[in-house]
Order: structure tokens, then sequence, then C-alpha cells
């Protein structure tokens, strides 16, 4: 416990006495995975906050150093398991810019498609499962969980269709994508969008005209501006605490800048305004895969010939780093190659990491109630932080 | 022949207990299914026609799992704590006749009988929270204690208002008293009572929005996180018939009890009655499933500012009015 107490950044003062340590996970309904975080109580009250991470470490880094630069792809899928596609992009991004590989037009259209329609889906799952912290799974919450999980299989079905899987696809290669749009794709697609669109104005009817979801979720963990540059959070913790950042303006990639992304911003901080952020995403992921069907170009999918060999793809000496923005913020990719077919060293940047590190600063203070409904605002996914 | 009164009280009091569990295993059925339905699901289905068998299938299992005592518990408090919870759950159908004259027991102070009662099983719940040695558990009993104690007051209150309004505490009495107008159609202060009696209802049973005891995502099952088999089954049990319990209460207060078109045959009358009851249960289960849960301070600050001074209010008006007027007569 005294560890404990000298590991904490931020602890508040507070009139008890007695102290209480509990263990909130790593095995823990809310525990979003396997997140450990060692609360110090106070009554309800939660004075300090240690969060442990490291359970689900698998050596993905080390991995990438054995495998050829064609194996990969599908390997970097599982960091963040939840946007896979988001992932593979960082990936290849960072293999063609290191490479100098071209990625013809079509290729950069169907991976803004794919990378918008993931942040969809996992926006889907973000809240359900923030829901399901807040609502309990025998409650309100699992109703909007289930609600939120059925449009996820919508865009989980459209990605079966395009690339026969569900949650990892392998969908980008070096130098394009691997499988182009099956015929009816984009008609599907269409149709798909508009039944979410719908759908979500029925979420924000559900939860936003719901004073009980409105005093669980306003003034709850804010995030002030200040913290968020300090602590350097990102996406969309970063866009609700005021700043007007997203590398699909910042710095584009994959065609991004020839399209109007808009950023949405909130002030306020709190749990609410991350909401508001991703509900606002939503609609603009939407916005953006129509704008890019509709101007979709003819042409070659990949710049490189079908895959015949793992070992074909041979990157010069060189390093370079990738950023994408994921749908929980700046997925960074850093690769050292050395002139063979696998990477000398790979280096991942997860925004989940990042984000979690906020926690200790916005927890203490709060009551116990509070602690899962900042968890699941923060949206992390383990395997993107523990890697 | 006749029975003696204490073997014929024996025999009522033995088929009424069967009859509440048998319906605490259906009504878990019916709001699995009616959740599964809101939920755009389907619900248990492959046990039995329509998974008409899942609740007898769900209790065969918990009968048949392991009974584990944690070693850090308090034995003896452990053990104990689902009695003394489900004894008190059970107890409140003592008083509570299905129709007339079809009951254990009408007494003339039923209504009190029924509120006394089921307000003890807060003390099988605190038993069982500090007795497993769990700080998940110790958490949920503290709040227990909190949460019932504040509700407690609102909830006798607003059951008061039809009490006050018949001017007896004999249930039969106050179903009779509704035979031109239930009180829920009473003006202004029987909507306002309704509605007061069900949000109290929704806390003292623990449910969603106010179920921070259970609070599965942060206490993880709260003060049952270490009970299993059978004794789970028993708080479980205790929590149904509590709940079934005061929606009976509710349809008898408000809702005019056993009336209804041919209620003179009993067993109508105790038709008429279920349905109003589960009427009363499927509103809070809607609710249930509809809400997410509110934190601690925020449940206390609903009950302490607004439950409390509003019910005791309508009380007053709900006494003034029968000064006035006299008991509200059929």
């Amino acid at each position: 416990m005294a560890d404990t107490l000298q590991r904490s950044t931020v602890e508040i003062g507070y009139g008890g006495s007695e102290r209480l340590t509990m263990n909130m996970g790593p095995q823990h309904p809310s525990a979003h995975g396997v997140f450990r975080a060692v609360l110090t109580l106070e009554g309800e009250t939660v004075v300090a906050v240690d969060a442990v991470i490291g359970y689900l470490h698998r050596c993905h880094e080390k991995l990438a150093e054995t495998l050829t630069y064609v194996q990969y792809p599908s390997i970097a899928s599982k960091t963040d398991y939840v946007s896979a596609m988001t992932v593979e992009l960082a990936y290849v991004a960072v293999v063609e810019l290191v490479g100098k590989i071209d990625v013809p037009k079509r290729a950069q259209y169907l991976r803004l498609i794919c990378a918008e329609l993931q942040r969809i889906a996992s926006h889907c799952l973000w809240l359900g499962t923030w829901c399901m912290d807040m609502g309990g799974a025998l409650g309100g919450g699992a109703t909007i969980f289930l609600y939120a999980i059925r449009e996820r299989e919508l865009v989980l079905d459209l990605f079966e269709s395009l690339t026969g899987a569900r949650l990892l696809y392998g969908f980008h290669q070096v130098g394009g994508t691997r499988y182009d749009l099956p015929a009816g794709w984009e008609q599907k697609c269409r149709e798909t969008l508009s039944v979410i669109e719908q759908r979500l104005d029925e979420y924000e009817a559900m939860l936003e005209d719901n004073a009980f979801f409105l005093v669980r979720t306003q003034g709850v963990g804010v995030i002030s501006r200040e913290l968020a540059e300090s602590v350097g959070v990102a996406g969309p913790l970063l866009r609700g605490s005021g700043v007007a950042y997203d590398l699909r303006t910042a710095a584009p990639y994959s065609s991004y800048g020839e399209f109007d992304v808009r950023v949405p911003v909130e002030t306020a901080g709190d749990c609410y305004a991350r909401y508001r952020v991703r509900m606002a995403e939503f609609r603009e992921s939407i916005r953006l895969v129509r704008t890019a069907l509709d101007g979709l170009p003819e042409g070659p999918i990949s710049s490189r010939p079908g895959v015949k060999s793992v070992g074909q793809v041979r990157i010069p000496k060189g390093e370079g780093y990738s950023r994408i923005e994921g749908a929980r913020g700046e997925v960074g990719c850093y690769l050292v190659a050395d002139g063979g077919a696998k990477p000398y060293r790979l280096k991942w940047r997860g925004a989940s990491f990042s984000n979690l590190a906020v926690l200790p600063h916005i927890i203490p203070g709060h009551k116990i109630a509070d602690v899962v409904a900042i968890m699941g605002s923060v949206d992390p996914v383990f395997g993107e932080v523990d890697r | 022949m006749t029975l003696p009164p204490l073997a014929y009280h024996a025999i009522v009091g033995f088929i009424v207990l069967n009859v509440v569990v048998g319906m605490v295993t259906y009504v878990t059925l019916l709001e699995r299914k009616f959740a599964a339905r809101m939920q755009s699901r389907i619900g248990p289905y492959y046990v039995g026609p329509h998974g008409l068998l899942q609740p007898i299938a769900d209790a065969l299992k918990l009968m048949l799992k392991e009974d584990i005592v944690p070693t850090s518990a308090d034995r003896w408090i452990y053990n104990l704590a689902p009695i003394v919870f489900l004894v008190p759950c059970i107890l409140i159908f003592a008083t509570l006749p299905f129709a007339p004259g079809l009951g254990v027991a009408d007494l003339n102070i039923g209504v009190l009988f029924f509120l006394a009662v089921s307000s003890l099983e807060i003390v099988g719940l605190f038993m069982g929270g500090w007795g497993s040695n769990n700080k998940y558990a110790l958490l949920s009993a503290m709040r227990a204690v909190n949460q019932i104690i504040s509700y407690d007051l609102p909830f006798v209150f607003a059951a008061f208002v039809p009490v006050v309004l018949t001017g007896s505490l004999q249930m039969s009495a106050i179903v009779d008293a509704q035979r031109g107008l239930w009180f829920v159609a009473y003006p202004v202060i029987g909507q306002l009572a309704f509605v007061a009696y069900l949000v109290a209802t929704l806390a003292a049973e623990n449910r969603v929005p106010f179920d921070i005891l259970e609070a599965e995502s942060e206490l993880v099952a709260g003060f049952r996180v270490e009970y299993s088999g059978m004794k789970f089954a028993l708080i479980q049990l205790g929590e149904y018939a509590h709940m079934i319990g005061t929606s009976f209460l509710g349809a008898l207060l408000f809702l005019g009890g056993w009336l209804g078109p041919g209620a003179e045959t009993p067993l109508v009358g105790a038709l008429w009655f279920l349905l109003k009851a589960m009427l009363i249960f499927l509103v809070v289960t809607w609710v249930r499933w509809s809400f997410v849960r509110i934190r601690v301070d925020q449940i206390l600050a609903i009950s302490w500012k607004l439950l409390l001074p509003a019910t005791v209010v309508l009380l007053l008006a709900a006494a003034g009015w029968v000064a006035v007027r006299g008991p509200h007569v059929a």
C-alpha cells in the first residue's frame, strides 16, 4: 500500500482517516480487457489511483523483426484488434514511406473508406461498452450495448464480404490493397450507412434526453485543455478538451487532403464532451465514406504485383515514422529498415497508451462509479496499450 | 370436518410459499423475455417450447453447483445471511390477500406488517456483505444500508397515502374502498403517490437505475459476489420475491387489487390481481432496461432532497383532505 501511495501522482486531501486499497482488475467487468487500477478509497471517494498495465503484452514489436513486410500487416492488426484496419494502414504506410513506394489512387480511396468504416465500427463498440460500464450488464447499459453491437455487425458484414474476415482483416499490403470491391458492395455499403445514420438519431434520443445519463457524464472526469496538452492525450479526448487537432487535417495521408474533413471539437472536457465528439465523428465518417464512394477512381489497386513469396518486398536502408488518425487517436509506427525483407526495428505508438496516462490526473476526487465512466470514456483497447 | 386454526394456517402458508417460489421462477423468464424483446433479441428459447423450461433448468443448475465458502469469510454470518435475507422477503406475503378470503392472514395492520417486514431484508444483505470478507461486498453492504434507509421512508409515506384515504391498515378494506374509484385515479394525490411509490419501489428493490449495491460494472456483484450455488439461488429468490411482493402491494394500494369484471369469484379476482401486479412489474422492468445507473451521492440526493419532502407533503395533503371530507368510501 505504501508503494501505491508513492507511485500515484495526484492525491487529494480528505477528512476521513480509514483507507481501503482496492484492486479493480485485471479481471473485472469494467477492465476493458486486462486493466488493473489500484484504487485507494476513503469511503466511496477515490483519493489515489495507480494504473498497472502489461497483462496483455505479446511482444508485437519484437515479432515485427522476425516477420517479413508481406507477412506482418495481418499481425499488425492484432495490436489494436478493435480497429484492425487502422493499424494495418499505419504499418504499410511507414513501409511505403521508407521504401518510397507509390500507392495508386484507387487503393488510397479504398484505404480511406475502410479506415472510416472501421472508425464507425470501433465507436459502436465504444458506445456500447461505455454505456454498459455506467448502466450495467443487467440494465439499460446492456440495451444500448446490444443496439450498438447490432450496428457494428453491419459494418463487419461489409468487411467480411470485402476481405473474408470479420475482425482481423489483412486488407492492406505494401503498395496498395489486397482486395478490390466485390460486385454490389458499394450499394450495400450505402444502405448500411443510411441504416446506421438513422440509428444514431435513436441513440442520441435515448441518451441525451435521459436525465440519468446526463448527470452521470456532465462534469465528470474533466480534462482541461492544459492537462490534455501536457499529458499528450490524443483523438476524441484531445478534441473533447477544445484542441482542434486531427491528423486527417493536420497531416493528411492516403488522399485525406482531397476531402473536406470537418473536425468536431467540444470545449467542456468532460465525459459528455467526449461522447459528443465521438457522435459527431460517426456522422463525419459516414459522410466521408459516401464522398469517397462517389469519387472512387478506376485503376489498379496496388502498385506492386501480387504476392508470390513472403520475402518479395525489400526496403532499402532508412527509417521513418507514419501517423494515422485511428479511432482512439494518433497511431504511430516507427520503422528502421536495413535493406532486407524484414524490419530491423519497429516501434508502435498506441493512442490508448498515451490516453491512459491521463487517468491518475482526473480520477482522484471522484466516486467509484465515476471511475468506470471515466475509463469507458477514454476508450482504451489493451491490445494497443500493451502490444 | 374443520381443521384446527394452526393446521389450517400451516397448510395455506405452505401453498402460498410454493406459489411464491413458482412465481419467482417464472417471473425471471418473463423479465428475460421482455428484456430480450426490448433489446431486439429472442431470449431463452431452447429449453422447452419457447424456453418455458429455462427457469427450471436454471434452478437445477444452481442446486447442483458447488457451494464455496471463502476461507477468510466469517462462516456463521456468511452461511446465515441468505436465510436471514430470504425470510422477510417471503414473509411479506403472509398478510397479502390474493382475493377476498384467499390468503394466509388478513391482519388489521396488514400494510404496516408488510412494510415493517420488507425493510428487514437489509439485515441479511448487510450480513452477506460483511461476512464475505470481500472489499467489493463490503462496499456494497455500505451502499445498501445507505440506500435502503433513505428510500424506506418515502416508500412508506407513499404507501400510506391510500391508507390515510381509506382510514384502515387492513388490506381487504383498502381494496373495498376502491370499488368505485381506484386510488391511482384519485385526483392529483393518487397519481403523485403512485409515481412516488414506483420510484421508491425501484430503489427499495435495488433495480437499475438504483442498483448501486449490485453494480456489477463497479462492484462485480456487490454483496453476493462470494456466493455460489444454492446460497446464491436463495438470495436471488429473496430478491425476486421482494420485487413481486412490492408489485402486488402497489397493485393493491393503487390499482384496486382484485377488483375487476367477475371478481366475485375468488379465482378470477386473483387473476386480476396477478395481472395488475405483473403490469407494475413490467413497468419496473421497462425502466430497468432503459436507464443507466446513477451514482451513490445522486441517489441519496434524490431521496432526501426530492422524494422524501414530496411524499411527506403528499401524505399531509391526503390527511388534510380526509380531515375535511372524511375518508374515501366506495
